[in-house]
């Protein structure tokens, strides 16, 4: 009779677990892309660990389930590492709790589920659960604003402080020329044109400026 | 007649530097790979270095010339050679006021990218979650986290040319931002601007050689290299990599726009300007080279990191369907276990070979990409994949605006110094106020292209606001230097300044080389408008995720037409309004 009994339950068991079963759900683990050398094999002992944390899971999620690991179906293990796994109702093993639960449940504690194996959404995945992505932190003010802003200072600091300069040194200009107004201008530096060519291209012999007449510009007299 | 003397460079290695500010931009960077590219690598230096010497050189020594002999702006220069050109001066004012129009917008771009590089991760790096946080935004599932970010963040772009939209307030502020930079640049004519151009002349070497050092570092650059310095001789014997190479010399001086003339107008009558003329060509040339060296390792780091994830998919791929062991696939035997796997499971691999994407490096190397889509999508790809992708990001934007403001201190040179030398506009008003309301106004145009179809009007000013008017324009002049003005007066100018006569080479050139050269690229230009019809455009399809062609609206057709015409009317008319008043003049006379 117990023989005929742990036949009837591996049956039942091979009934509700087997891929694309009604409210089973394929898991996928990629441990060495996450781990690299520090990879863990897969053995009995992490199925152990995998159906803990489910039945936690189904625990956690609503607080009068009374979920046991031995509720917990897995089956269909490759080398991939990829298997199916079922929540069945408490004793009976008969029927699978409803696909929806299961799916909020572990997307409530999905993080929990991650940190157990030391994987992440990317590296456990559930197929058919999306899981929620978490947004990039957003700072009150955007960055861009702020460096625009202190730029922006910075620019119109510099043209203000350059009109400034020019305006004063105009009026230094104003005071001197007015003062010179009645001798002579020396002040200003001219330079005679003629025909629209200044004179002092047409004098310049073969391009080089004696050095007796450096400064070209008082050679000649003011009209 | 007196005039107030004339501002002057510091030193003639301000003049050398401001030349090379403006000349070497942009286009040296982001058009002079693709074109090396697309014409065979390495033998498409062939036709580079040969229009180099046939008109490269040869004009810019003879702008240079005009500039320095006449020493007024591009207006004042023409008139003294001729009254009748007149026009060409107008014309190449028209053409500058047009391309500082719209070029300020890539520095406004520039500076977006430069504000966002202070993020850890870069904004372009990852796509945002969707409304419901179960997965990414649909658009930038289809297309990659850097292109949303250009088309959607950044551009905010349209489904087309029609679809205007509203101004975008984020872009608005860094166009003014770019303004103020250029304002706070030119504000004091050749003092403030002479002085700024050690800064943008240096500095985008800097980075060059900081990237090309990283560049060449970079897993997979090689590939890049290889891929480009292998010479494809057979694309010589095609017309279009002779016309790109005269092209690309021709518009990467920046001549015809005034620039050039005003920047040699400040200097000293017996400066050298034979021997700056070599000197800024070939390096600007070099320039060229030297960052399509640095461009290229990106590109051959950004094919091979895009061929191995292809790979690294197919194998996920194909381990998720088989559940095979992790590890058991790898890029090496990748081949015999797909042809394992056909044999042993046929039906579910026939299933999943629409999913296999064949990889090929070849094929990622071969995206051939130019303009603003290599600076600021191919680039920023290739630097999010970086270590301390901040800091090469900031270098890098930094970069691309020293570039841009070095070009646009030419720019608005060309038109500020020919509205400074006119004593109507220059008593009245100082210069500070002048080159204000310049500013101003470009600004206030310029917001157009921050609008939602913004960047399709910018493709529109890039492609034809200058190029046709300008062929015209450098025809027109050295028409005009060698046949009116006289190739033996200009002789014994050079002479008078340099001190020295034009050896038979440069003359040989000006004669005839060069016009025949531009005369035969505007055939080539006209008969290719003429021939393709209707003018098309690539627009951004949201629901897609990439490019597509759409045919220009009749009004957007008008706005190209009006814009050549602006410029290439200009030239005929001021000789028209010229004879008229002399005419005027010889009756008025003649009736007294």
């Amino acid at each position: 009779v117990l023989l005929l009994t742990l036949f009837v339950v591996t049956i039942a068991h091979a009934e509700l677990c087997k891929p694309d079963a009604q409210n089973a759900f394929k898991v996928r683990l990629s441990i060495k892309t996450a781990l690299g050398d520090n990879a863990y094999v897969w053995d009995a002992n992490e199925e152990y660990l995998f159906r803990a944390v489910v039945a936690f899971t189904m625990r956690k999620y609503s607080s009068k389930s009374t979920t046991r690991i031995s509720n917990v179906l897995l089956c269909n293990v490759t080398d991939r590492v990829s298997f199916w796994f079922v929540v069945t109702d408490s004793s009976e093993n008969v029927t699978t709790v409803p696909g929806s639960e299961v799916e909020a449940a572990i997307r409530m504690n999905r993080n929990r589920i991650n940190s157990a194996f030391l994987l992440s959404d990317k590296t456990l995945q559930f197929l058919e659960i999306t899981s929620t992505l978490s947004p990039p932190v957003e700072p009150s003010t955007p960055v861009w604003l702020i460096v625009f802003g202190v730029v922006l200072c910075l620019i119109v600091a510099g043209i203000v402080f350059l009109i400034v300069a020019g305006i004063q040194q105009r009026k230094k200009k104003n005071k001197e020329s007015t003062e010179g107004e009645n001798l002579e201008d020396k002040g200003e530096v001219t330079v005679t044109v003629e025909n629209g060519i200044p004179c002092e291209t047409l004098d310049l012999k073969a391009g080089h400026i004696n050095g007796v007449f450096a400064a070209d510009d008082e050679r000649f007299t003011s009209l | 007649a007196m005039e107030k003397s004339r501002p002057l460079w510091d030193n003639p290695l301000q003049f050398i530097f401001a030349c090379i500010s403006y000349a070497v931009g942009l286009g040296n960077v982001w058009r002079f790979p693709y074109l090396c590219q697309m014409y065979g690598g390495g033998g498409f230096l062939i036709p580079y270095f040969i229009m180099l010497f046939a008109e490269g050189m040869p004009l810019l020594y003879l702008e240079l010339a005009v500039g320095q002999r006449m020493r007024q702006g591009s207006i004042g220069a023409w008139k003294i050679i001729s009254p009748y050109l007149c026009g060409v001066g107008v014309a190449s004012v028209v053409v500058s006021f047009f391309l500082s129009m719209y070029y300020n917008v890539i520095n406004a771009w520039a500076f977006w990218y430069l504000f966002h590089s202070f993020q850890d991760p870069l904004p372009w790096a990852t796509c945002p979650l969707n409304s419901n946080r179960t997965g990414y935004e649909e658009e930038c599932e289809k297309t990659s986290s850097t292109q949303y970010f250009w088309y959607r963040q950044t551009l905010n772009i349209s489904p087309s040319l029609e679809a205007s939209g509203s101004v975008q307030w984020e872009q608005a502020l860094c166009l003014t931002l770019a303004w103020l930079v250029v304002y706070l640049c030119i504000l004091r004519g050749t003092e403030s601007t002479g002085k700024v151009v050690y800064v943008t002349a240096s500095l985008p070497y800097c980075v060059l050689i900081i990237y090309l050092i990283r560049g060449l570092t970079l897993h997979g650059a090689v590939n890049g290299l290889i891929y480009m310095f292998t010479p494809k001789l057979e694309q010589l014997s095609n017309p279009k990599a002779w016309i790109s190479a005269a092209t690309q010399i021709f518009f990467s001086l920046g001549l015809g726009f005034g620039s050039l003339i005003a920047f040699a107008s400040y200097n000293e009558p017996s400066n050298n300007c034979e021997r700056h003329a070599i000197i800024v060509s070939l390096i600007n040339s070099t320039t060229s080279i030297f960052a399509s060296i640095v461009t290229f390792s990106i590109y051959g780091f950004k094919a091979t990191f895009n061929y191995e994830s292809c790979i690294d998919k197919v194998i996920l791929l194909l381990m998720n369907a088989f559940d095979l062991e992790e590890g058991s696939l790898t890029a090496d035997n990748l081949d015999e276990m797909k042809g394992y796997l056909m044999a042993t499971h046929p039906q579910e691999y026939a299933q999943l070979s629409p999913q296999l994407k064949n990889c090929s490096l070849e094929a990622e190397l071969d995206t051939a990409v130019q303009g603003t889509g290599l600076a600021f999508i191919v680039y920023s790809e290739a630097i999010k994949n970086m270590e301390v992708p901040q800091l090469y990001s900031v270098l890098y934007f930094v970069m691309l605006l020293m570039l841009g403001i070095g070009s646009m201190l030419g720019n608005t040179a060309a038109i500020l110094t020919p509205l400074t030398d006119s004593r109507v506009i220059a008593a009245h008003f100082p210069k500070e106020v002048i080159s204000g309301v310049v500013c101003f106004i470009n600004c206030v145009i310029g917001l157009i292209f921050t609008m939602e179809a913004g960047n399709y009007w910018f493709d529109i000013f890039n492609d034809y606001a200058a190029t046709l008017s300008l062929l015209l324009i450098v025809l027109v002049e050295t028409i005009a230097v060698c046949y009116i003005y006289g190739i033996r007066r200009f002789e014994k100018d050079l002479h008078t300044m340099i001190g020295r006569k034009p050896n038979w080479y440069w003359k040989v050139m000006w004669a005839f080389a060069s016009p025949l050269l531009i005369v035969s690229l505007f055939i080539f230009y006209l008969t290719d408008y003429i021939l393709t019809g209707t003018l098309q455009y690539q627009a951004w399809d949201a629901t897609q995720g990439q490019l597509v062609t759409k045919d220009y609206p009749g009004y957007a057709l008008a706005a190209i037409g009006l814009l050549v015409a602006a410029s290439t009317m200009c030239i005929p008319l001021g000789a028209l309004l010229t004879f008229i008043r002399k005419r005027l003049k010889r009756e008025n006379v003649s009736t007294v």
